[in-house]
């Protein structure tokens, strides 16, 4: 067959033979959409096993240690404006920070300090205050805590350590 | 009865405009007229001739698109420009041998005439033939054509050794078979005045 024919048997003319589809390419088709399918499928799943751990920010001064009253809680932003996180200090010496965003459907968690745990209260979802491991309730993952440290007096954060796959 | 073709009589056209105004008053295309009315040797005579679409058995519009954009349906009609294919190249303007895709930059996109396909597919006869007052347009079976006029319609245009063949008619001379068209040779009406003279 010439280029010509090749062409034109390609790219009919003619309206019914441009909408007719042949068994073969109807299969050459549904082989490549099929195979696509699952590499894309493989891809993502092999992306999304990849452990991540720990994410570096900049360190930045989140709150003073006397801010934050012995069984209380306070509110900051880290590491971006509208990342809201909690600063909780269950005990004179002991602090813990987690972002406040529920691991299920992001609603903000609050500190319960009669049983010890972060609570969402719109699914009934609770966190462990001392790991952010998952209690009860649907969120899939612990809660992302925020690493800090103190420098003096004050509270500095300086990374996230996500949550490992529950 | 047969089918009912397309008939151009180039003699009978009275350049009023008519096909022009009817075809731009469409709603599937308001506003932009997809027929030519053409002046023959504007400085010699008045006449002139509505042009459309010929659908051609061989379109060469289609041919040339190299986006695939211009089909031709089952019944012969080579239709307008597909909207989400048109790349607006106007290849086709330059391909057609009658001059009749009109590249329409507002919209970026070729139209041409597709023998007011929403109408004559269900029975109707064209805009422009319906409003034609010299019937310079003729819509009709073969049939009424030979009982209504003396010439006969030619179907085949020879372009050098190319020959095109249509599906719309041009009225000619009884007994005229095909149409020798030479861009190089253009006979007008003084020659034609200095040969009697002789």
């Amino acid at each position: 067959m010439s280029t010509q024919q090749e062409v034109q048997s390609d790219f009919p003319i003619d309206w019914e033979e441009d909408h007719y589809v042949s068994r073969r390419d109807f299969f050459k088709f549904l082989t490549l959409a099929g195979g696509g399918l699952a590499a894309g499928t493989v891809t993502m799943a092999a992306l999304g096993s990849r452990p991540r751990s720990h994410i570096e920010f900049e360190p930045k001064m989140i709150a003073r240690k006397d801010a934050v009253g012995i069984g209380r809680s306070i509110t900051f932003s880290y590491p971006r404006e509208h990342d809201i996180c909690l600063l909780v200090r269950p005990t004179e010496n002991e602090f813990f920070a987690y972002k406040q965003r529920c691991t299920h459907l992001s609603c903000p968690v609050e500190w319960q300090p009669e049983r010890g745990r972060l609570y969402c209260p719109c699914h009934n979802g609770a966190f462990d205050i001392r790991s952010g491991a998952v209690l009860q309730g649907p969120p899939p993952r612990p809660l992302p805590a925020i690493v800090f440290e103190m420098r003096g007096e004050e509270v500095w954060a300086t990374g996230i350590r996500e949550g490992e796959q529950a | 009865m047969s089918e009912r073709q397309f008939y151009i009589d180039p003699s009978r056209c009275i350049g009023c405009n008519a096909c022009v105004a009817a075809c731009s008053e469409c709603e599937t295309h308001a506003g932009i007229s997809m027929i030519h009315l053409e002046t023959i040797e504007r400085s010699n005579s008045v006449q002139t001739t509505p042009i459309i679409c010929m659908h051609c058995e061989e379109p060469a519009c289609a041919a040339v698109c190299p986006a695939d954009a211009i089909k031709r349906t089952a019944d012969g009609v080579v239709q307008s420009s597909l909207k989400p294919r048109c790349i607006g190249c106007t290849n086709c303007v330059y391909a057609c041998p009658f001059g009749v895709p009109k590249y329409d930059s507002q919209i970026d996109q070729m139209m041409k005439c597709d023998m007011c396909y929403d109408r004559t597919s269900v029975g109707k006869k064209p805009m422009c033939a319906t409003v034609c007052p010299s019937q310079a347009l003729f819509f009709g079976t073969p049939e009424e054509l030979a009982e209504l006029r003396h010439g006969t319609p030619v179907h085949d245009f020879k372009f050098g050794d190319k020959t095109v063949r249509t599906k719309v008619g041009i009225m000619m001379p009884a007994g005229t078979k095909t149409m020798q068209v030479r861009s190089d040779t253009l006979i007008r009406k003084t020659d034609l005045m200095e040969i009697a003279r002789r």
